[in-house]
């Protein structure tokens, strides 16, 4: 942190962001109040609870759940959830057996219509860097073992295909409402390192 | 680019430690740098290709320590005065001191939530058929370009098998070197994880990209 005698509470790099954000808005190549309101949506509007919304139908409604094998896009966008970095969208379903790990080892794409803005940590080197030549050593990174015999398949976003994992619906769940169930859905249930909740 | 950010199969970058409730932003300019990048898209002044190669062509040694949102704010400001948009002066400034340059749009605040809900879909219209259909066995060229692929180092010259055609999209490699988007076939296509990385991957595993048509050669 660099100590500036006009504004020594700013961090460098918080005075550079200031000063080009300063710079764009009189260049009008910029509406702050578009800046809020993109942020707002962002922390507010979209995240985790639209993917748990798509995994708990899933669950419960099988012509849902056949439509998201043949077409997700359209599957996804009809409950609403279209979005930026949600254009294209696969679902991949995990099973006995099958297990599926999402990572962009490019640079961080992510379903952002479904799960909100990426973690630092799926953006950062050590999983980008690992989730494909170690899936297994990544899940255990986050306490996750699999049963013997159960195959990972890693998707690697390199397009603007965005991936969904459905997670496994828990046992004991039987007769469950979609909003109960969508409770049980947490978000790197979705993106592979982590299995749905217990009840 | 074989730059800082094609990282897939590198190794010695320590464990993965997630954050517990971590918040969106970490600091109020992350927040302010996602916004305005977002915001500066609708200016029309780069496509997401050159917005991608601006980030990964950043020296490697700065794009593996650099924090994510600090990648963002340098490959805008990078673009940006590629173009002419801003100057140096006015950065150190903080004030604006040349005119603006003409661009495609400003985003306004009322515009945000059909901007966000229109997003930026790829796909684009058809005239040929594409040349794969799933099972087909395919190899993946060997090219290591100067400029921006969507083809990482480790899934070059290796072979896979076509698993489903996910349509017909804009291909990235012409389109961030500002030669038009070249539309052709993208492939969802799988490799066994043995074909990859040898004997130490786990018998059963494996790992899919989405690959263009460009990147494709086929088998007999």
């Amino acid at each position: 942190m660099h100590d500036h005698a006009d504004h020594s509470h700013m961090t460098d790099i918080e005075a550079r962001v200031r000063a080009l954000e300063t710079v764009l808005t009189e260049k009008g190549y910029i509406d702050p109040e578009a800046v809020d309101a993109i942020i707002q949506t962002y922390e507010t509007e979209i995240g985790p609870r639209n993917g748990a919304h798509v995994v708990a139908k899933a669950w419960s409604d099988p012509a849902f759940r056949s439509w998201l094998e043949k077409d997700a896009t359209a599957a996804i966008h009809s409950l609403g959830f279209m979005s930026r970095q949600g254009e294209h969208m696969q679902a991949v379903f995990n099973g006995p057996g099958q297990h599926h790990l999402v990572v962009c080892t490019l640079c961080s794409c992510y379903p952002w219509s479904v799960l909100g803005l990426p973690p630092v940590w799926y953006k950062s080197p050590p999983f980008r860097s690992r989730a494909v030549i170690d899936p297994g050593g990544v899940l255990a990174d986050f306490g996750l073992t699999l049963p013997d015999g159960t195959a990972i398949t890693v998707h690697d976003s390199t397009a603007e295909m965005r991936y969904l994992v459905i997670p496994e619906r828990p046992k004991g769940t039987e007769g469950w409402s979609e909003g109960e169930l969508a409770k049980l859905v947490n978000r790197d249930s979705m993106i592979g390192t982590a299995l749905a909740d217990a009840p | 680019m074989n730059g800082g950010a094609d990282l897939g199969g590198m190794m010695g970058f320590g464990p993965i430690v997630p954050e517990e409730n971590e918040p969106n932003f970490h600091a109020d300019w992350e927040a302010r740098v996602m916004g305005m990048v977002v915001a500066l898209g609708a200016a029309g002044q780069w496509n997401l290709d050159q917005s991608r190669f601006a980030r990964e062509s950043l020296p490697p040694a700065e794009y593996i320590s650099d924090s994510y949102y600090e990648i963002w704010l340098k490959a805008a400001t990078k673009l940006m005065l590629e173009r002419g948009m801003i100057t140096e002066g006015e950065l150190a400034n903080g004030h604006a001191i040349t005119d603006p340059v003409p661009v495609k749009r400003t985003l306004w605040s009322t515009d945000v939530p059909s901007a966000l809900a229109k997003g930026g879909p790829v796909d684009r219209p058809a005239e040929t058929q594409p040349a794969f259909a799933p099972g087909d066995r395919v190899h993946t060229i060997n090219i290591h370009p100067d400029s921006h692929t969507r083809l990482p180092r480790y899934a070059r010259d290796k072979l896979g098998v076509i698993e489903r055609v996910h349509g017909h999209h804009v291909f990235p490699d012409t389109n961030a070197r500002g030669e038009g988007e070249q539309p052709t076939w993208l492939y969802k296509v799988s490799f066994e994880a043995c074909t990859l990385w040898g004997e130490r991957a786990a018998p059963g595993d494996k790992v899919t990209l989405d690959l263009w048509e460009p990147y494709l050669k086929g088998l007999k």
